[in-house]
């Protein structure tokens, strides 16, 4: 269980993670979704004890990190930067970890084993691919048995078959019963992967919600029209009902009115159509949507119903993750 | 091409249950560990070989060239001649290789990122600056006492008659031997220090030889009384009363300059220890 209530994270005048309150929980992959920058790999430092917070507080199994009496035994992590001396052996590298947590050497042996470095333990990390050199990341993690884990973009790097090994080891330790906590940028990835999802932009909370309703909310349709005449068929769709959003390539992205509607809202009032097209939103799309805003909303002093606006196009998404924006 | 077995398909992380975690945090085992990180890299090796050898070789090079030239000796050189000063020469050299191993074993960590993996599994970081500090000290210690430990018998084994030679039992002999050998382990702790407050390998090397040869040559540039008054205070200034059997005009005594030595180190490991506690890692 990690608990983070109104983390701040300030870097001068750059705020990293901006009032974070969140609550990962055991038995579940939960996802840490945000793009390049968004303070993602900031929150993992903190929760670790390695980053002084500017203010609020985090907490793994109630207390702060750095109040765990045997630390490893409780948490595991795999951070961003690799955190591997590369003179030092794989198994030396493990080893000198382990002794500070009283761990013994047979489990240095069974994690090695477990993520299949037994052959090269002797060899010189630094020697090690970017695969291995990840999964010796993983073995530290999985040290001391944790019941908590962090991972921070596992899956950078690999390839495919690495991928598909770290999504079940991730799905393997969460049905095991523990707390797993797993950042990426990639919403694709994520829902492959994660049961619940934790949505930062620009360091402040998106959207905390299970994967299965983002991706419910996130695959609503919208429709494209073009008309030659796309003010006022604008115009005649909002008086519809309809949210109308106007792409810079000339269409219309029209959400809250069937297909079926705005074609007849256009012949009722003689308005040529150029096109009348069903869309769906990649969850790629979704997500993007979801952190842009977050980044436009905080870059310029925007109303309301503007960020509403900008939301229209993946619909419901706009009323979860904006009661959050606008607090 | 990769080398490694497949993964295992199980990703049971309780492959190899461990007991249940008992117990806390312990200083005996953070010690362990840091001998088992110094142990386990070959820069400790190579700083430690460049050591003995730029003691024990430069002492012995010294030497013998001191007992060829005898000859060509006036005789106020050769009644000041101190057959201890000269096999223990090496150690001015030596002050590099202990300082650079001594900023290594905590920028190494920083520049590797080794530093996360560490305070993740201790995260009291007063315990892991003092296990490092302790443990990199005794290494330094032993090592340097037993490099000038031979310096000094290679050294007078090389001084043929009518050249005098040193025994240990003569004043100031078994001083000079020991206490050169404090001196490089409490300089490579001040190294340690100075490591932790930078940060950066580079940058740290580039103070700590600042401090020991840059300090001297800017303090050739004020007036003789300025100059006598602070040179004192120079490390290699308290290095050169230490080697010496006999006492020096403008120096501390030798176990007054070891003092000043051990209150800088102090002094930096202490700054470096604040700053440890409250930077971010
Ligand atoms: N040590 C630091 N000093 C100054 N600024 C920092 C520091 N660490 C992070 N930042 C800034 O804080 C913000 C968040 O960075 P962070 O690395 O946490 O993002 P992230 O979500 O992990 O991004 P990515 O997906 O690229 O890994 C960025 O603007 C970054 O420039
Ligand atoms: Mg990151």
């Amino acid at each position: 269980m990690i608990e983070a209530r109104g983390l701040t994270k300030r870097y001068g005048t750059t705020v990293a993670v901006d009032d974070l309150s969140f609550e990962v929980r055991p038995g579940q992959v939960t996802g840490f979704l945000g793009p390049n920058g968004s303070g993602k790999s900031t929150t993992m430092r903190m929760i670790m004890g390695l980053d002084h917070p500017s203010a609020g507080s985090v907490t793994v199994n109630g207390r702060r990190y750095g109040d765990l009496p045997r630390p490893l035994r409780e948490v595991g992590a795999l951070l961003e930067a690799k955190a591997i001396h590369p003179g030092r052996s794989a198994y030396n590298h493990l080893w000198c970890l382990a002794q500070t947590n009283g761990i013994p050497r047979s489990r240095v042996d069974a994690v090695l084993e477990l993520v299949g470095l037994a052959d090269v333990a002797r060899r010189r990390a630094g020697a090690f691919s970017l695969g291995m050199g990840q999964r010796l990341g993983m073995a530290a993690a999985l040290l001391g048995d944790p019941g908590v884990l962090l991972f921070d973009e596992p899956v950078n790097g690999l390839d495919p078959e690495g991928i598909r090994w770290v999504r079940n080891l991730l799905k393997g330790l969460a049905a095991e019963g523990r707390t797993v906590f797993v950042s990426s940028h990639l919403m694709s990835e994520m829902a492959l992967t994660a049961d619940h999802l934790v949505v930062i932009g620009r360091g402040r909370l998106i959207a905390d919600l299970p994967v299965q309703e983002f991706i419910a909310q996130s695959s609503r349709q919208y429709v494209r029209a073009r008309s030659p005449e796309p003010a006022r068929l604008a115009e005649l769709l909002r008086s519809a009902g309809a949210t109308v959003v106007a792409e810079t390539d000339g269409s219309l992205t029209v959400t809250g009115l069937a297909m079926a509607d705005v074609g007849e809202v256009a012949a009722r009032n003689q308005v040529v159509l150029h096109e009348l097209s069903p869309q769906a939103g990649s969850l790629e799309d979704a997500f993007m949507e979801l952190t842009n805003d977050s980044v436009e909303y905080r870059g310029d002093v925007t109303t309301d119903a503007a960020a509403a606006a900008r939301h229209a196009p993946v619909g419901a998404l706009t009323t979860d993750p904006l009661s959050d924006l606008a607090r | 091409m990769t080398t490694t077995t497949p993964p295992n398909a199980v990703p049971a992380g309780t492959a190899v249950p461990l007991s249940p975690a008992t117990g806390r945090l312990s200083p005996v085992d953070v010690l362990r560990s840091e001998w088992t990180k110094l142990r386990s890299v070959r820069s400790t090796v190579w700083s430690l070989a460049a050591l003995a050898v730029a003691t024990v070789g430069l002492g012995a090079i010294i030497t013998a060239v001191s007992n060829n030239r005898w000859r060509t000796f006036t005789l106020v050189e050769r009644l000041s001649f101190d057959p201890t000063s000269r096999s223990l020469r090496g150690v001015f050299l030596a002050q590099l290789a202990i300082g650079v191993l001594g900023i290594l074993v905590i920028t190494s960590e920083y520049g590797t990122g080794m530093i996360r993996a560490t305070l993740t599994a201790v995260p009291r970081r007063p315990l892991v600056l003092a296990a490092k500090t302790a443990v990199f000290g005794a290494v330094a210690l032993v090592v340097s006492e037993v490099v000038t430990f031979a310096a000094f018998f290679v050294g007078q084994s090389l001084l043929k008659s009518p050249v005098p030679h040193a025994t240990l039992g003569q004043p100031g002999v078994a001083r000079a031997v020991v206490g050169s050998g404090i001196y490089l382990a409490v300089l490579g702790l001040f190294a340690l220090g100075i490591g932790s407050l930078i940060r950066h390998t580079a940058g740290a090397i580039s103070i700590f030889v600042g401090a020991l040869l840059i300090l001297p040559l800017i303090l050739n540039a004020f007036p003789a009384s300025v100059q006598q008054t602070l040179s004192k205070f120079l490390p290699l200034t308290v290095l050169q009363a230490m080697i010496s059997t006999q006492p020096r005009p403008d120096t501390f005594a030798p176990w007054t300059g070891l003092g000043l030595m051990a209150i800088y180190a102090a002094v930096v490991l202490v700054a470096a220890g604040v700053l440890f506690v409250r930077r971010d890692a």
